[in-house]
């Protein structure tokens, strides 16, 4: 180990894969990926793992992709919820992964809803 | 920095040096704290601070617990009290705790009256025992021919330990279990018979209680002087005439030879000789050998080999370097050997009826005369060996009033001896008997100046060079096993550049045995005693070895030549190399 | 892939949890991973402990922050195709707070973790133990980098002062200090050795911090070297805890791999290297004296003070000895500022401390609780409560070095001095919690049954006293006492705690002399009525 920087350099490399374990811990975007058998019959699976690609392309901090199970929008899966604290949450359908990297876009970078996916009201978590 | 510091004990102030210990002001004081484990041969470089009795608690103001004045340093405007209700309970608490953990057949110990712990509880006056309970049941160790392990007397302070450890280097006992199961042994606790113990008896000579003690052969001796068909015949070694009369209450360094040549023959001995006689034997072979190997180009440096502990040690430690001491038996075997031939044949004596006894200020010698390569004819050399302290018990159990006792001779002929042969009772002495004689051998001129006080003194590690025919003899001097250690490892690197060197395993040389009377460590004692040999030294007419004319007899009537085929036959011997456990 | 898996799941790897067949678990989850097919997306990482080890093995599933408890490697099915496939939470897994018979599923919802502070085990339960870059991405090392850049060895000791650390082995001795004091010794050689001869019975915080987060320890005594002077580090291990080993032995390899440990660290002209060295679990060997004798090679007992390690420690040479939960403080306190450390705890001592959580509690395990917290708040709040609503009796803190607590104690703020003034100490950590099932007689028994087989034998009043000390409570449990015994207790006691050679000793008697002062009635009960109210004593009668 040569200098600070270098160590630094190890750090931000190593962070990012472990970046996702401190969930929980500080205020936090929180994308949900419904994914009932519904869900992943509708394609969930590959939209949930476009919408994490995307974070991780871009470096998001704070932004946690998280599944859940059905919420009983049979008919709108894929179903995303966006979660931005002190902020409704807002629920979108039919959710294919170029729309999902859409709303990482527009939603999460932005703060501009996409109002054409937009199903209505939340689901639990 | 100041390197002196005032403290307060028992509102007496005393200034004293930096380093001392509270223990060390309170002498100081004229205060006494009563002690245990603590041991400080300071000259000896014997010293036991395990602080582990705490029987010298004291108060030391500021400070919350009880402190032990043997390990804790004084620093400047320290107040301490010896003397408040809480240290003299604790202090007392812990001498009754030993107690409820010790025998209490005090009557028919052998350190009766001689036992520091007993002394212990009189002096703070204790009565009864608050804590009886569970007292330990170990066996006794009595394997050796030398050394007896009472672990039930054992009080774990520890000086065995350090005398076998860092002062004579063995390692063979330290301590072993925890808590209240806790001995000091040998490593898994082997008997002491199958260990390296080399029998030096220093952790004898330290114990404050019967936890070790010599092999008592006192009865044996009984027997023989009592056996109708045994001729017997005594021999004390050079350091039991500087010794003995402190068990009679003389001062150290008184010199009784005429009362110890006296009390033997009431005790009903046919012949007193004088193993000094078998020293100027010794002095003539080795001083023959050292010639020898010198003018050969033979091993070199040679190292004396009248110390049977210091045998075993190079036996043990050193295998690879057997080869180094010198090939003589030892003083007393020497005599033995010439008692059970020369004398025998000469007064018509069965050898097999002849008992020899040796009185020794060694343990090791009773293992010595033990061992079966040094015996002629199937016959021991030597039979039975007492030491200091066993003469005193023998001698008092005999009703002798060793203090009204005049003055006697020993027997002719093997009580003649010389000044030399003295002072192989004090560390640096067998050297410089046998430089008296090579002197003379090999310049043929007298030496005028037998004192050579280069080789004298009680460091530890000595050398002086000895000009003789133009060629500088170099001579090193060890006393205790981890000094001869250091030199012996310069020995096996090839860097000794010694001609001869004398190894004396206990410190002080046979003066300071373990089978002399207890120094309880003062070793102004020791001191005192070297003083009396070269005093005894100086009051003998022949101070050579190779000018005792008996010596002389023997050799012409009956050995032939000095280093010659019988007397190699007879009075030399091989050392093996042991296993080191 | 390694960067974007969507899921990770905490597998807990620290001893008590691997007893509990947590690594078959892993295994198991890893099995069903791959056979779905999900082995890219989600990632099961072994890691060091959550402290929560009454209800192991454990796993936590992130970034959902779900915590199972009690998962058998049987269940590693049903989490995959529940939690991983469909998003569902696996709901007879998720922990139940015991007062309120709900589920609660995620770590920081659980009264355990919510009021624990998680300084010195701040990584067990995060990372990989054994993944030396995951120690890094929480800031690893760079404490070590930053000291030895941009300080000098002073300001690392003046730092350590300002944040006032005390020693979390039991002595509570000033951290800083003891570094200053050896970094005064001038020599040419000196060490630092990390004791992790854990020995209290019950106490495994150390072993937890070696277990999930070595490299803290590494690190931290890196930075102990530097200021005081140091190029080489022991740790003494107890050969008992081979995982521990284990771990200590990956990340000196990797830390010596890395550079974070060898020669010219971070370019600079300082050297440290570690070496591990096993003793056999003598709890005398905590005493830093035995323990420099035990790694010399010597017979484990203690030396009298002075000289003091700092003057003439490991071979004559000066030594600071501190403990593992000691030197896992020290990374965060560089890094924070001692400012921000010294905010945290009471007046007198600061920071956190970790607490083996044992006994007549609902929550059994490990916890970090900032220093001053009531000791009501980590039995009733974060102890879940004593079991099966019985009373709580008394609390053994400090292990058989200390003392108990009885009820009326109850919100004394704990910290160092706060335990010591009420006849207990803090002593490694160890909180045993009793209830009215338990007998004081007995639990003295039990301490002193532990000391005296656990005493070196060095000295008399800790060799005999304590034997003699244990005869006469077992002459009371068995109803033969008198009452003089009991003024016996007292004065040996007394004169065993001032006139020992080394802390074993000199605490020893503090399990009898507080469960004496506390709860003489009960003593007295065995004696007099030969009746033992928790009834635990055999041969005595029961009434309470």
């Amino acid at each position: 180990m040569k200098s600070l920087e270098e160590l630094k350099e190890i750090r931000e490399k190593a962070k990012k894969r472990i970046n996702i374990r401190s969930g929980g811990e500080v205020e936090e975007v929180r994308i949900l990926v419904g994914m009932g058998t519904c869900g992943i019959s509708s394609g969930a699976r590959e939209t949930l793992n476009s919408i994490l690609a995307e974070v991780n392309e871009r470096d998001l901090k704070g932004v946690y992709v998280t599944q859940v199970g059905c919420d009983g929008n049979c008919h709108a899966e894929p179903i995303v919820q966006v979660k931005i604290p002190q902020q409704e949450p807002v629920l979108y359908g039919k959710v294919t992964p170029a729309k999902g990297k859409e709303i990482i876009e527009k939603h999460i970078i932005k703060g501009e809803v996409l109002q054409d996916l937009i199903i209505g009201r939340a689901f639990h978590e | 920095m100041k390197d002196s510091v005032k403290v307060t004990i028992n509102d007496k102030e005393v200034e004293v040096p930096r380093e001392y210990t509270i223990l060390n002001a309170a002498v100081e004081a004229g205060i006494k704290i009563p002690t245990l484990c603590h041991l400080d041969l300071h000259d000896l470089k014997m010293v036991n601070r395990t602080a582990s009795c705490r029987v010298c608690m004291v108060e030391v103001e500021k400070r919350p617990n009880l402190a032990p004045a043997c390990a804790t340093p004084v620093n400047d405007g320290m107040v301490i009290r010896t003397d408040t209700l809480r240290a003299i309970t604790s202090r007392r608490m812990a001498v009754e705790l030993l107690l409820s953990n010790h025998p209490t057949d005090c009557l028919i110990c052998p350190r009766n009256l001689r036992c520091e712990l007993q002394a212990l509880a009189q002096e703070l006056n204790i009565r009864e025992i608050n804590y009886s309970g569970e007292m330990n049941e170990f066996h006794i160790d009595s394997s050796s021919q030398a050394v007896v392990k009472h672990q039930n007397k054992c009080i774990l302070c520890r000086r065995c330990e350090t005398a076998c450890n860092e002062v004579q280097t063995c390692g063979i006992l330290s301590a072993l279990n925890r808590g209240f199961e806790t001995i000091v042994g040998p490593a898994f606790n082997l008997p002491m018979k199958e260990t390296s113990c080399t029998y030096c008896g220093q952790c004898v000579a330290v114990c404050p209680t019967a936890a070790l003690t010599e092999v008592n052969h006192v009865p044996k001796v009984w027997e023989a002087l009592n056996d109708p068909e045994k001729y017997v015949v005594v021999q004390t070694a050079p350091a039991i005439r500087v010794a003995l009369g402190e068990l009679f209450g003389m001062e150290a360094g008184t010199i009784v030879t005429g009362k110890l040549a006296a009390a033997l023959r009431r005790l009903g001995f046919d012949q007193v000789f004088d193993t000094d006689f078998g020293a100027d034997v010794t002095i003539v072979e080795e001083a023959k050998e050292l010639i020898h190997r010198m003018e050969t180009g033979g091993r070199l440096p040679m190292l004396t080999s009248c110390c049977p502990a210091w045998v075993s040690f190079i036996e043990h430690q050193f295998p690879d370097l057997v080869d180094v001491p010198s090939t003589c038996k030892s003083p007393h075997i020497m005599t033995g050997t010439i008692i059970k031939t020369y004398f025998a044949e000469k007064n018509k004596i069965d050898p097999n009826k002849i008992t020899v006894v040796s009185i020794m200020p060694c343990v090791a010698k009773k293992a010595e005369a033990a061992r079966t390569e040094l015996s002629i004819d199937d016959h021991n050399n030597v039979d039975i060996v007492i030491t200091t302290r066993e003469l005193g018990d023998m001698l008092k159990e005999a009703g002798i009033d060793f203090d009204k006792l005049p003055d006697e001779d020993y027997d002719h002929p093997l009580g003649e001896s010389t000044g030399a042969s003295v002072i192989f009772g004090t560390t640096g002495g067998v050297i410089e008997a046998a430089i008296r004689t090579v002197y003379e051998w090999t310049t043929g001129d007298e030496l005028e100046e037998v004192e050579f006080h280069a080789l004298r003194g009680i460091d530890g590690l000595r050398e002086a060079v000895v000009p003789i025919n133009g060629e500088e003899i170099k001579i090193g001097i060890a006393h205790g096993l981890g000094n001869a250690r250091q030199l012996l490892e310069e020995i096996r690197s090839g860097k000794s550049k010694y001609h001869a060197i004398e190894i004396m395993a206990c410190p002080g040389g046979c003066i300071g045995g373990g089978g002399q009377p207890y120094h309880y460590g003062n070793d102004e004692i020791v001191k005192k005693r070297q003083q009396a040999i070269y005093q005894e030294d100086r009051r003998k007419k022949i101070r050579k070895s190779h000018l005792n004319e008996e010596v002389l007899k023997l050799y012409e009537n009956y050995l032939g030549e000095p280093y010659g085929e019988l007397a190699h036959k007879l009075l030399h011997t091989s050392f093996e190399a042991k296993e080191r456990i | 892939m390694v960067n974007s898996r969507r899921l990770h799941m905490l597998v807990c790897g620290g001893t008590g949890c691997q007893s509990q067949d947590s690594d078959k678990l892993v295994k198991a989850l890893d099995l069903v991973l791959d056979k779905y097919g999900y082995k890219e997306e989600v990632e099961v990482v072994k890691t060091g402990c959550f402290g929560f080890c009454e209800k192991g093995p454990i796993i936590k599933v992130q970034p959902d922050d779900i915590f199972y408890v009690e998962v058998k490697p049987k269940d590693a099915k049903r989490i995959i195709e529940e939690h991983v496939i469909k998003g569902r939470r696996v709901e007879d897994l998720l922990y139940s707070e015991p007062a309120k018979h709900e589920k609660v599923e995620k770590q920081h919802d659980m009264n355990f973790y919510k009021k624990q502070m998680r300084i010195a085990l701040r990584n067990c339960g995060l990372i990989n133990p054994e993944d030396i870059e995951e120690y890094i991405a929480v800031d690893g090392y760079l404490a070590l980098g930053t000291v030895l850049t941009t300080m000098t060895p002073v300001e690392v000791i003046e730092l350590v002062k300002k944040s006032s650390l005390r020693g979390r082995g039991g002595g509570g001795f000033p951290t800083g200090y003891k570094w200053e004091l050896t970094y005064r010794n001038k020599h040419d050689k000196k060490y630092i050795i990390c004791n992790a001869d854990e020995g209290d019975p019950g106490a495994f915080m150390d072993r937890s911090i070696l277990e999930g987060d070595p490299h803290s320890v590494l690190e931290a005594m890196a930075i102990a070297g530097y200021a005081i002077g140091a190029d080489k580090g022991f740790i003494y291990i107890r050969a008992e805890y081979p995982l521990a080993i284990h771990r200590l032995n990956v990340a000196i390899d990797q830390a010596r791999e890395m550079g974070v440990l060898g020669k010219g660290l971070f370019d600079t002209d300082f050297n440290f290297d570690i070496e591990l060295k096993y003793g056999a679990g003598a709890f005398v060997c905590g005493e830093e004296t035995a323990l420099i004798n035990s790694v010399e090679g010597g017979r484990g007992e203690p030396n009298a003070k002075p000289p003091f390690p700092a003057e003439s420690g490991l071979w004559n040479r000066p030594t600071c000895v501190n403990n593992v939960e000691t030197f896992a403080n020290i990374p965060p306190i560089i890094l924070k500022g001692p400012e921000w450390f010294s905010s945290i705890g009471s007046e007198k001592s600061k920071g956190t401390k970790v607490f083996a959580l044992a006994g007549k509690v609902n929550n059994v395990g490990l916890v970090e609780v900032p220093m001053g917290i009531k000791l009501r708040d980590i039995i009733y709040e974060i102890g879940g409560g004593i079991r099966g609503d019985h009373k709580l009796k008394a609390v053994q803190t400090g292990g058989p070095s200390g003392g108990c607590i009885t009820a009326e104690n109850l919100d004394i703020a704990i910290d160092y001095d706060s335990l010591t003034s009420i006849g207990s100490m803090m002593g490694s950590g160890g909180m045993i919690v009793m209830d009215e099932e338990d007998c004081m007689v007995n639990i003295a028994k039990f301490y002193l049954e532990f000391t005296e087989e656990e005493s070196c034998g060095k000295c008399t009043p800790c060799r005999i006293g304590n034997k003699r000390l244990h005869e006469i409570l077992t002459k009371i449990t068995k109803g033969e006492g008198t009452e003089e015994d009991l003024e016996r207790l007292v004065n040996l006691g007394q004169m065993i705690k001032e006139s020992s050679l080394c802390g074993l000793g000199q605490t020893s008697p503090n399990p009898v002399l507080s469960t004496l002062n506390h709860f003489r009635d009960e003593y007295l009960e065995h004696i007099i009525n030969k009746n033992c109210p928790a009834g635990v004593c055999k041969g005595l009668s029961n009434k309470s």
